[in-house]
C-alpha cells in the first residue's frame, strides 16, 4: 500500500509539473465553453445552450486525461526507471492503481471547473449538476483505462496519435457534445451509439435535466466499456511487464 | 563463509541463444564482485536475472536465502539496482526521488524523508537536494541513481555499469562512494573498465559466451593467465573461451 502511494503521488508530482497537462486538461475544455457560448449568445437558434453543451463538454475533456495517462506510461516504459521499479518488491496492482489515482481526482476537478465555469456564464448550477459530476465518473474511469491500455501497448509517439489525435476526435464526434446525432442519423447515428461517449454524455443532461430514469441505460454502456478498458489495460500491462521478464 | 548470493545453474535462453549458461556462483557478505565479459557475454542478463527483471530459464539463485523464482518478492526485498542507464524521475527533485525509493520498499513517509537527507548527505547530494533530477549533470544523476538504489538499505547492491559515460573526475567520485559501502553491502559490479575492478574488486569473474569461464582475484587471474597485467589477463580469459566456443 505504501508502495502504492508513493508511486501515485510520483505520477500525481509528474502530471502537474507539466504545464501542458493543466493548460489542455483544464484550460481548453473551458475555452471551448467560453467560446461556444459566445457563438451561441450570436445566432438566433439553440444550438449550444449551456444544459446541453457542459455535460459534453465535461466528456470530451477527459479525453486529455486518458492522453495523460498514456503519455506518462509509454515514456515510464522506456526509461530504466521502469525497470528500477519492476525490480523492487511492487506488484502489477501497484502499478495500475498508482497510475490511476493520481488521475480520478484531476478528472473531478476538471468536471466541477467545468460546471463551475458554465455556471459563471449563467447555467442554473443545482443539485443535479452535483449528480451529473458523479454521473460522468464512470466516463472519467473508461477515459483513464484508455489512457493505461494505449500507454501499456504503444510507444509515446504512437500514444500521441492514438490518444492525442484519434481518442479526442471519436470523443468530439462520435459524442453528440457539437451537434445532435439525430440530425445525421443513419449508420453514423448507430455507429456513436454503440460506442460510449454519446451515452455518457446523454446521460449527464439527463442528470442535469433530472430525468433520473434515462440516467442508468446510458450509464451501464459507460461502465461496461470502462471495465473492458480497465481490464484490458491491467492484461497489457502484466504482459509487458512479464515480457520484460523474460 | 555465509554468501548473499548463491546461483546454481542459473540459464536465460532466448531462442537458439544461450545468452547466460548454467551460471554457478557465490558471493560473499560484503564482498565486492566484479563481473567481466565482452558486450553480450552475459553480464547484463545475470544481474536482470538475479535481479527479478528476467526469469531464468532454469536453475535457481539464492539471495540471503530466497530464492529467485519461488520467493521472487522477499529476494527483491533485500536488493538494490543501479541500472545501466541512469533511473531517475526526470520531474522529480534529488529528495524526492530518494524519498520515493525508501517508501517504494516499505518505509512510512516521515522516516522516507529522513532517510532521502541523510543519503543526500552521505552521497554528497546536499546542495542539488532540491533541485529536479533532469537538470542534474550526467556524473550527479548517476550519483543520484545509487543513492536510489542505497536508501532502502539494501543488503545486496547491483551496479551495472555504473561509471559508464561518465568523466574522469565524476568517475573517482562515484568510485569513492562504493569504497565506502565496501564491507558493509554485497555489490555485484559489472562494468568494461578494468582500472575500476583492479581499484575497487575483492573478486573478479569473467564470462564470455553465457559462462562464467574464471573466478578470482586481480592478482589471481593475471598469476594465472601468465599476463603482465590484468588486461592482458582479461584478454587472455576471453580470447580462450572465444576460441574454445
Amino acid at each position: 500500500m505504501n508502495s502504492m502511494t508513493a508511486f501515485s503521488g510520483r505520477n500525481t508530482k509528474e502530471i502537474l509539473r507539466d504545464p501542458l497537462n493543466l493548460a489542455f486538461g483544464l484550460g481548453f475544455p473551458v475555452i471551448l465553453l467560453l467560446l461556444l457560448t459566445a457563438i451561441q449568445s450570436n445566432i438566433p437558434i439553440s444550438l449550444f445552450e449551456l444544459e446541453h453543451l457542459t455535460p459534453g463538454i465535461a466528456i470530451f475533456g477527459y479525453s486529455f486525461i486518458a492522453l495523460f495517462s498514456a503519455t506518462l506510461i509509454s515514456k515510464d516504459r522506456t526509461t530504466s526507471f521502469l525497470m528500477r521499479l519492476f525490480a523492487s518488491p511492487m506488484q502489477a496492482a501497484d502499478y495500475i492503481l498508482g497510475y490511476t489515482m493520481p488521475l480520478l481526482p484531476m478528472a473531478l476537478i476538471q468536471a466541477l471547473l467545468c460546471y463551475a465555469v458554465a455556471g459563471a456564464l449563467g447555467m442554473q448550477l443545482t443539485a443535479n449538476v452535483l449528480l451529473a459530476v458523479v454521473v460522468s465518473l464512470p466516463a472519467a474511469a473508461l477515459f483513464i483505462g484508455v489512457g493505461l491500455l494505449c500507454g501499456s501497448a504503444l510507444n509515446d509517439k504512437q500514444v500521441g496519435g492514438i490518444c492525442g489525435a484519434l481518442l479526442t476526435n471519436l470523443s468530439a464526434w462520435l459524442s453528440g457534445t457539437w451537434f445532435d446525432l439525430d440530425m445525421v442519423g443513419g449508420v453514423f447515428k448507430k455507429i456513436a451509439y454503440a460506442l460510449p461517449f454519446a451515452h455518457a454524455v446523454d446521460a449527464g443532461r439527463a442528470a442535469v435535466k433530472g430525468d433520473f430514469a434515462a440516467i442508468m441505460p446510458h450509464l451501464w454502456w459507460v461502465i461496461g466499456y470502462a471495465l473492458v478498458a480497465l481490464i484490458a489495460a491491467v492484461l497489457v500491462f502484466r504482459r509487458k511487464m512479464l515480457r520484460n521478464n523474460g | 563463509m555465509e554468501y548473499s548470493i548463491q546461483a546454481e545453474g542459473l540459464t536465460k535462453v532466448y531462442g537458439a541463444k544461450r545468452a547466460v549458461d548454467e551460471l554457478h556462483l557465490d558471493i560473499a557478505n560484503g564482498e565486492l564482485f566484479a563481473l567481466l565479459g565482452v558486450n553480450g557475454a552475459g553480464k547484463t542478463t545475470t544481474i536482470k536475472m538475479l535481479t527479478g527483471l528476467t526469469q531464468p530459464t532454469s536453475g535457481d539463485a539464492f539471495l540471503l536465502g530466497d530464492s529467485i523464482t519461488k520467493d521472487a518478492i522477499h529476494a527483491k526485498a533485500h536488493n538494490g539496482i543501479s541500472p545501466q542507464e541512469t533511473a531517475v524521475a526526470r520531474n522529480l527533485s534529488v529528495l524526492e526521488n530518494l524519498a520515493l525509493m525508501a517508501q517504494v520498499y516499505g518505509v512510512d513517509r516521515k522516516t522516507a524523508a529522513l532517510k532521502a537527507q541523510e543519503t543526500a548527505e552521505q552521497l554528497g547530494l546536499t546542495e542539488v537536494a532540491k533541485a529536479k533530477a533532469k537538470t542534474l549533470s550526467g556524473g550527479m544523476q548517476r550519483r543520484l541513481s545509487i543513492g536510489m538504489a542505497l536508501i532502502s538499505n539494501p543488503k545486496i547492491l547491483f551496479l551495472d555499469e555504473p561509471t559508464l559515460g561518465l568523466d574522469v573526475i565524476a568517475r573517482r567520485e562515484l568510485w569513492s562512494v562504493v569504497r565506502k559501502l565496501k564491507g558493509r553491502v554485497t555489490i555485484l559490479l559489472t562494468t568494461h573498465y578494468l582500472e575500476e575492478v583492479e581499484a575497487l574488486s575483492d573478486r573478479v569473474g569473467v564470462m564470455a559466451k553465457g559462462k562464467l569461464t574464471a573466478v578470482g582475484t586481480v592478482a589471481e587471474l593475471i598469476e594465472k593467465t601468465g599476463a603482465k597485467d590484468f588486461e592482458d589477463a582479461f584478454i587472455a580469459l576471453a580470447t580462450e573461451t572465444e576460441e574454445i566456443a
